[in-house]
C-alpha cells in the first residue's frame, strides 16, 4: 500500500516512500521529507513548482530529486505537501505544490540540508512494491 | 562498539591496525565508556577512511565521534596532494565552516538577571532563526562573489563589526583562495536571502556564564574569569554550504572510478587534490568557508545591536571564531620531518597548541580558544590546544557532545512547551519559532558533554580552561 515513514538513523532521519510504481515511491519519499519538516497535513497544495532533473541510476535519482525540493523549499520559501512525478528512465519531470512558509501555522522543526547516499536504496520488493530511501541531513 | 578488535594504546587512546585495505591504522581517543557507547558505524567509518589514497599516519576519531557520512562526525584526516591524496565533500560535510564564536560581554550575572526576559525577546527579535528565515542583507551578484572572497573581512568593510574582531577569527576571517566561480549559481541563489541567519537544528546562540575556570593562566590569557557572562553563537555557511556539498558529493561519486579510486561507501566520495575536480572543489569549499566566517560575523553585529538596545554598557569583543567541518592546508611535523598536508575535519575542531604562528599574538603562548558547544541547556566549555596535540591528531579536538538519541526518538520522550518550562525553572530562558525543535534538541537526547571533554583533556588533545552555563538560548 502507498505511504511513508521515518527511518532512524543516529544524527538525522531517514524518509521511505513505498508505492506500487517508482513514482509513487518517489512521491511518497518526498511526503516523508516534508514531514521531517512539518506536518504535511498543515501545509496547502496551492501553488505548483516545475522541477525536472536527470541522473545516471535510480538512487542518484531519488537523491536528486530531493535534493531538487530542498533547493527549491530554500529559495522559494515554501513548503510542499502534495507531488506528482513521472520518470522515464533517467529523465524525471514532476510538480510539487505547495505554499509560503508561516512559522505560527506551520510550526517548522527543522530545515533539510541535504538528501544523502546513507542508507540511498531504490528497490522493487519481493511483494512488488517500489521502495525508494535515504538519510536527510538536518 | 565492539572493543575486542582494539588494540588499546592509553586509557583514552584505542587503535586498529591497517587490515584489508587499510593504508594506514584507524585510532579512536575516548575513554573506555565512551568507546562502548560508540556506534559500530564510527568503526567502520574510521577504517574505510583509512583506505583512502594519499592519507598520512592514521585515521583519527575524536571523543564524541558519531555515525556521519562517509567520515564519522568527529573525524580527522590528512592526504599528502603529492602522495595521491584526495579531498573529499563527505570529509568536510554538508554544513561547510560550521563552527562556534565566542564573545566577552564585559557583564556579570548582576547585570542580566533584571533584564534577562528583554534581553531573550530582544535577541529572538533581531537574529533571524528558524525555518524560512531571511536576513536583512540580499546580495546581488558581484555582493555575493565578494562575500565569498573576502569573509568575514568583507563584512567589516561593509560595516558589519571591527576590525579587531579579525585578528581573533582563524584566518583573520579570510580563507585564502577562495574561487566563488566554482560555486554554482543554485548554491549561490540559497545563499541571497540567508546572509546573517542562524539556520535551524542543533544552531543557536547562547548567552552563557563562566561556571568554573580550569587553569587559571590559560583562563587568563584569553580573558576569562568565574562569574563573566559570554555569548556564543554556532553555525555555519547556510543553504551555500550544503548545496557545495551536495553537488560535489555527487560529481565525486560519479568520477571517483576514473581517478582509480574504489570507494567502500558512495558518502566517502572524493577526488586527487591534484585533479580538476579536486581543485574546484578546494576554491568552493574555501567560499563557503568565507560564507560561514561572514555570516557568524553579521550575526555578531546584530547579537551588539541587541545587546546595546538592552545593556547599553555591554562591550562585546571577540574572544575566537573556530570552524569545525573544514578541509585546510596546514604544515604539520610528521616523523621529525614537516610536511604540508590536507587535514580534514568533520566535526573536530582544530587545536593548534603554543607557538604556531597562524595564532593571535595574544594566545600564542598558551595555544587556540577550542571552543565547545554543548546541547541546549547543558554546559559548553573553552579548552586550550596543547603541544602534545601536534604528535596526536595533527591539532585536532572534539567539537560537541554528539546525539545519543535520534530525533524520532526525542519527540517521542519530550514535549517542547514542558522541556521550555522546565528549562525556565532552573533559569534557562529558551526562545524558539518550533516546539517540536526545541523537543528534538532535548539536552537528554546528547552525550554528557562533560565527558567528551575529560577524554579530550586526558587524551592531551586539548587542556580544560572553562566551563560555561547557559542563561539563555535562542533555538534555530
Amino acid at each position: 500500500m502507498t505511504h511513508w515513514e521515518h527511518f532512524t538513523h543516529g544524527a538525522d532521519i531517514g524518509v521511505r516512500g513505498i508505492g506500487s510504481t517508482l513514482s509513487e515511491a518517489f512521491e511518497q519519499a518526498a511526503l516523508a521529507m516534508t514531514a521531517v519538516i512539518c506536518a504535511p497535513a498543515l501545509v496547502q497544495a496551492k501553488e505548483p513548482v516545475a522541477v525536472t532533473c536527470d541522473a545516471p541510476d535510480a538512487e542518484y535519482l531519488l537523491a536528486d530529486w530531493l535534493n531538487r525540493l530542498v533547493f527549491e523549499m530554500a529559495t522559494r520559501h515554501l513548503l510542499f505537501s502534495r507531488y506528482q512525478v513521472t520518470i522515464q528512465g533517467e529523465h524525471l519531470t514532476a510538480t510539487a505544490w505547495g505554499e509560503p512558509v508561516d512559522v505560527a501555522r506551520h510550526q517548522p522543526a527543522v530545515e533539510v540540508k541535504g538528501a544523502t547516499y546513507t542508507e540511498l536504496r531504490v528497490a522493487q520488493t519481493e511483494t512488488g512494491e517500489w521502495l525508494a530511501q535515504c538519510v536527510v541531513d538536518v | 562498539m565492539d572493543l575486542s578488535r582494539f588494540s588499546k594504546v592509553s586509557d583514552y587512546e584505542w587503535r586498529v591496525e591497517p587490515r584489508g585495505k587499510m593504508r594506514v591504522p584507524a585510532v579512536i581517543f575516548a575513554s573506555e565508556a565512551l568507546m562502548r557507547d560508540m556506534d559500530e558505524k564510527v568503526y567502520e567509518q574510521v577504517t574505510n577512511v583509512a583506505t583512502l589514497p594519499g592519507i598520512i599516519k592514521a585515521s583519527y576519531a575524536m571523543p564524541d565521534a558519531h555515525w556521519g557520512y562517509g567520515f564519522p562526525i568527529g573525524g580527522v584526516a590528512a592526504f599528502d596532494a603529492d602522495q595521491g591524496g584526495v579531498v573529499s565533500a563527505g570529509g568536510v560535510g554538508f554544513d561547510i565552516s560550521c563552527g562556534v564564536r565566542t564573545l566577552h560581554t564585559g557583564l556579570t550575572l548582576d547585570d542580566i538577571e533584571p533584564v534577562k526576559q528583554r534581553l531573550a525577546d530582544t535577541l529572538f527579535a533581531r537574529v533571524p532563526a528558524g525555518v524560512g528565515s531571511t536576513g536583512r542583507i540580499h546580495l546581488s551578484a558581484p555582493e555575493m562573489d565578494a562575500m565569498l572572497k573576502g569573509g568575514a573581512q568583507w563584512a567589516v568593510k561593509q560595516g558589519y563589526g571591527e576590525a579587531a574582531d579579525l585578528a581573533r577569527i582563524e584566518e583573520n576571517g579570510c580563507m585564502a583562495d577562495a574561487a566563488p566561480h566554482e560555486v554554482s549559481d543554485f548554491a549561490k541563489r540559497r545563499q541571497r536571502d540567508e546572509v546573517g541567519t542562524l539556520g535551524s537544528g542543533n544552531h543557536y546562540l547562547e548567552v552563557q556564564r563562566v561556571l568554573e575556570i580550569f587553569d587559571a593562566r590559560i583562563a587568563q590569557a584569553y580573558g576569562l574569569k568565574v562569574g563573566d557572562i559570554l555569548v556564543s553563537i554556532h553555525c555555519g555557511s547556510r543553504g551555500l554550504g550544503h548545496q557545495i556539498g551536495t553537488e560535489f558529493l555527487k560529481r565525486m561519486a560519479l568520477s571517483a572510478k576514473d581517478y582509480g579510486i574504489q570507494l567502500p561507501d558512495r558518502e566517502l566520495a572524493c577526488a586527487p587534490i591534484h585533479s580538476d575536480i579536486g581543485r574546484q572543489y578546494l576554491g568552493a569549499m574555501r567560499a563557503a568557508i568565507n560564507c560561514a566566517l561572514a555570516n557568524r560575523q553579521v550575526i555578531t553585529h546584530l547579537t551588539r545591536e541587541a545587546f546595546a538596545a538592552v545593556l547599553p554598557q555591554a562591550q562585546l569583543d571577540l574572544l575566537y571564531d573556530v570552524s569545525h567541518n573544514t578541509c585546510k592546508l596546514e604544515t604539520h611535523m610528521v616523523d621529525g620531518v614537516q610536511r604540508s598536508l590536507f587535514v580534514h575535519r568533520k566535526g573536530a575542531t582544530r587545536a593548534f597548541g603554543p607557538g604556531r604562528s597562524d595564532l593571535p599574538e595574544q594566545y600564542r603562548h598558551v595555544g587556540q580558544p577550542v571552543l565547545i558547544g554543548g546541547s541546549m541547556g547543558t554546559a559548553s566549555y573553552i579548552l586550550a590546544g596543547c603541544e602534545e596535540n601536534e604528535s596526536h591528531a595533527f591539532g585536532s579536538a572534539c567539537h560537541g557532545a554528539g546525539r545519543a538519541m535520534s530525533r524520532t526518538q526525542a519527540t517521542k520522550r519530550w514535549r517542547g512547551r514542558e522541556l521550555v518550562d522546565d528549562l525556565a525553572r532552573h533559569g534557562i530562558l529558551i526562545r524558539s519559532p518550533s516546539l517540536r525543535g526545541v523537543a528534538e534538541e532535548a539536552p537528554g537526547a546528547y552525550k554528557d558533554v562533560s565527558e567528551v571533554v575529560d577524554a579530550a583533556d586526558h587524551a592531551g588533545l586539548a587542556r580544560k580552561v572553562a566551563k560555561l552555563a547557559p542563561l539563555l538560548c535562542i533555538k534555530g
